[in-house]
Parts: C-alpha cells; structure tokens; sequence
C-alpha cells in the first residue's frame, strides 16, 4: 500500500514539476516579448546577436543544406527509377527542401551552434554574478539579454532558411545534372514550376517560430544555470535538447497548419 | 535621533525548508561604513541581496531613507535602489565588454553620461582607484585579481552612489593587496560621503573599513558595535569568530 502511495506521490510530484516548469517557461518567453517592443532599446546588443546567430551559422548552414539537396536528389532518383518517375524529382528536391527540410536542418544546426553559445554565455553570466551586476545598475537583465537575442534570431533563422533554400535546391540540381544525366534546362523548368510561393513562405513561418524558440530555451536554460561549470554545462545541454525536441514537434504542428491553410 | 540611512526590521528568509535569516534587525546611519561579519551560509549575502531587490525575503521591512522598499511600487523601489553601488565578491565585471565600458556602464543605462564621453570619465574614474589609462581598453580577463577588484570598485563609485555595498572586498587576494584595496575604499567611501555596508571574514579587513560592526549568527543579527572593539568584545559568538577559535557556541557541521 506504501508503495502505491510513493508511486502516486511521485506522479504527482512529477505533475507539478511539468507543470511548474511549463508556467515558468511561458512567463519567462512573455516577459522576453514584452521587452522587445517596450523602450529602451538595445540597437548595438540586436546587432551583435544577428552576426552571432545569423552571420556565423551561414557556413554549417549552407553546408547541410547543399549536401541534404543532394543526397536528396540521389535517393529520389534511386527510389523513382524503378518506377520510370524520374522526371519527379525536381519536383520532390524543391518541395522538401522548402516546406521541411530547409527549415528543420537549419533549426537544429543553429539549435547546435547558436543555442548552445546562447546558454552557455548567460550561464556563465549567472554563475559569476554578471546578471546581479546588471541589475544593481539600472539595467533590466531580460532587456539587456533576452529580449535582443530572441529579436536577432527570430528574424535570422528565416534569412538563413532563404539561403538553405536556395543551395538545397542548388544541391539536388548539381546531382541531378552532373551525376544523374538530367538535361539542366529541363530540371530547372521542372523545379520552377513547382516553386510555389507558398511553400517557400510557410518555411520561413516556420523558421521565425524555430528561431524565436531557439533562443528562448537558450536563454531560459541559462538564465536559470546555477552551480558553476557544471551547471552551466548542464544548461547547455538542456537549451540544446530542448530546442531540438521543440523544433520537431513544432514542426509537425505548423506543417499541420500551415499545410491546411496553403491547401 | 537622526533617522538611518538603512533600516531593516524582522527580515526573514527561507530557502526551502533552510532558514537563512530569521528576523534580522540592523540600523546603519547616514555616512558611517557597517560591517557585517559572520559564518559561511549565515546569509551576509542573503542580506544585501535582499536591499538590492535581488532576492525577495519572506518577511520585514527594508528602509531607505524611512522609506520601506517592499512595500513600495516597482518603479519608486527602481530609484531607491538606483543610489546603491556594489562590489561583487569577484568582480561580476562584464567579460565581454572592454574596461571602460564596465566602469561606465550604470552611467550609460542611467543616460547620465553620453557615450562619447564615457571613455574619458573611466580613465578619471580608473584613476581614483589606483588605475592607469592603459587599463581602459582591456578585457577583465587580461586583468590580475586586484585589478579586477579594483575596476569593480570603480564601476560601484562611478555613479558617485549615496550607497555602497561590498562583499567580501578582499577575499582572494594577498594580505598586501587586501589592504590596498581597503584603503581604496575607505578613501572612496569618505570622498563620496556615501553610507556602506561591508560584508567580510577579514578581522583585519572589517577594522580597517569599518565604523561599527555587526555579526550575524543564527538568521539573526547577535551583536552590534564599534569594529574596533571586534577582537576584544566579550560576547562569546563574536569572539570565537574573530579568534577562529574551533571550541565555543559555534558549532560546525563537519562531514566525515
């Protein structure tokens, strides 16, 4: 009978836990947002998380995209060659690279590359009193913070999806071209004919959302680090995790979404 | 009687089922220098954080110029606290930020000071505090520990704060270096006429930059008085502490 009572109790605790931690999360993402449209202002700080966040993951990104369109179109091709479909694959390149690929690839590399800095530097910060220090001088640290590295990669991660977008499609073009024996001007028709407007904007949607939450789980496990290296370590993992997790779990529900509005 | 500059009453605070402070009263007056002493965990730090508005207590009262800072709205809270400067234990200064930006940086967020301007008041600043110009343009992390210490104390004076708390001003660094950087203070602290509350461990460190003393023991505050008569005061808690001696009312939880 105890023992039931312990599991129940764990439940419970486990509950309040979630629960607890679900509330904190979105009065500490409320509280970012609120701050970015309430002056002051921080220009110079906005700046320098976009080179941060944006400028600095162009290479990894750019790189994955590339090699996903490329592999993609190998895979298609081999897939589709034994259906006679070939003639399919420009069209499968473009579709998934712009409505998924692009935006979930370079959600979780900027999660790997941004993210993490992100949690590391304010754990860093919290751990050596920097964000008391900000506070003992007129300074609002969520302002100061949060505020400019949500703002910085919500409109990043879109500009960098726009790029993943183009060298995905690039990428499978070059296969399919150089490897493949596709006729470049026949593909080319191919892809731009299913180039739909909307399928490229419902990944940049997606990219603002992937964006916005890579930095919030940044932040927050940062903001929250305590206990040293170790701590700061532990955030670190947790900011990458989580916003992983977030991003492929939101990406199924914007997909569903978006995919029932642009229909 | 004049009324203090700082007046705390029934300050309690509880971090889960531990007990930090628990009912703290303390009085420091308008332009005299208080020193806290006490135990590790007998919530110096708690104290001060807690008038700063970085930690909220349980219950009390924390007055600043008879004016309850609990009680009052956000933004009067805002100004009350915006006259206290503070000296982090180790430094907090901001890695990424060169030196000049640090010292500057409650200027610039008060818009006290223009940012063309601000590179020359931290050179002056610098100067008051032992420091030469050179310093301006370096990262605290190409500083030695005294230095980090030292451009900490001049981003806490540089707003010229009616207010200044130090913890642990000396912890870290040599005897020589200790004493040079409680000489800074006190020179700093008398200039600016501002009030202080010092937290330390340093018996040597609390009569040098103190006026009056207080130690902390049990969540509360159990003797106050002048520093100097800190090593010779017949209360038995203040005088195991100051002596270090291992017998006495102090008991230490030693793990095995």
């Amino acid at each position: 009978m105890n023992k039931l009572l312990d599991l129940v109790a764990l439940i419970g605790a486990l509950a309040l836990g979630t629960v607890e931690f679900i509330g904190e999360l979105g009065l500490f993402a409320l509280s970012g947002l609120s701050h970015i449209f309430r002056p002051p202002y921080y220009p110079r700080l906005i700046g320098k998380a976009f080179m941060e966040i944006g400028y600095f993951s162009l290479p990894v990104v750019a790189l994955t995209a590339l090699f996903t369109g490329m592999v993609l179109a190998l895979q298609s091709y081999t897939g589709f060659s034994r259906f006679g479909a070939e003639s399919a694959i420009a069209s499968v390149v473009v579709l998934s690279v712009t409505r998924e690929l692009g935006p979930v690839l370079a959600g979780l590399m900027v999660s790997g590359r941004a993210g993490a800095a992100i949690a590391a530097e304010l754990g860093t910060m919290r751990v050596t009193d920097q964000i008391d220090a900000l506070s003992t001088l007129s300074t609002e640290p969520m302002k100061y913070l949060v505020a400019p590295r949500l703002l910085a990669a919500t409109i990043a991660l879109p500009l960098l999806v726009l790029l993943a977008d183009i060298l995905g499609v690039l990428g499978g073009y070059l296969v399919a071209t150089q490897k493949l024996g596709f006729a470049s001007g026949a593909y080319l028709l191919a892809t731009f004919t299913n180039l739909k407007t909307e399928d490229v904007v419902s990944g940049l949607i997606k990219a603002g959302v992937f964006g916005f939450v890579i930095a919030l789980m940044g932040c927050f496990n940062g903001y929250r680090s305590k206990g040293g290296a170790q701590g700061v370590g532990t955030a670190t993992t947790a900011a990458v995790v989580s916003a992983s997790i977030l991003i492929l779990a939101l990406d199924y529900i914007l997909t569903q979404v978006l995919f029932v509005k642009v229909k | 009687m004049s009324q203090p500059k700082i007046r705390i009453r029934g300050l309690k605070k509880a971090f889960g089922p531990k007990v930090v402070l628990d009912g703290v009263d303390l009085d420091v007056e308008q332009g005299t220098a208080m020193v806290v002493i006490g135990g590790s965990g007998t919530g110096k730090s708690v104290l001060i954080k807690s008038v700063l508005g970085l930690v909220t207590p349980d219950a009390g009262v924390i007055e600043i110029d008879g004016e309850d800072v609990l009680k009052a709205p956000r933004a009067r809270a805002r100004e009350l606290r915006a006259q206290i400067g503070m000296l982090f234990q180790n430094g907090a200064l901001f890695d990424s930020l060169p030196v000049w930006e640090n010292v500057t940086f409650g200027l610039l967020a008060q818009r006290r000071i223009r940012r063309s301007a601000a590179r020359g008041k931290a050179i002056e600043v610098l100067a008051q505090v032992g420091l030469d110009a050179t310093v301006a343009d370096l990262s605290p992390s190409e500083l030695s520990g005294g230095m980090q210490k030292r451009v900490g104390l001049a981003r806490a004076i540089a707003s010229e704060p009616a207010i200044i708390f130090f913890d642990e001003p000396t912890t870290g660094l040599d005897p020589i270096m200790g004493a040079v950087i409680d000489g800074l203070i006190v020179d700093c602290v008398k200039r600016l006429g501002s009030t202080s509350i010092a937290i330390t461990h340093d018996m040597a460190s609390a009569q040098r930059i103190g006026d009056n003393a207080a130690m902390l023991y049990q969540g509360q505050v159990t003797w106050t008085g002048p520093a100097n008569e800190l090593m010779t005061c017949p209360n038995p808690v203040v005088d195991q502490f100051t002596h270090g001696r291992a017998q006495g009312p102090i008991t230490m939880a030693l793990r095995k």
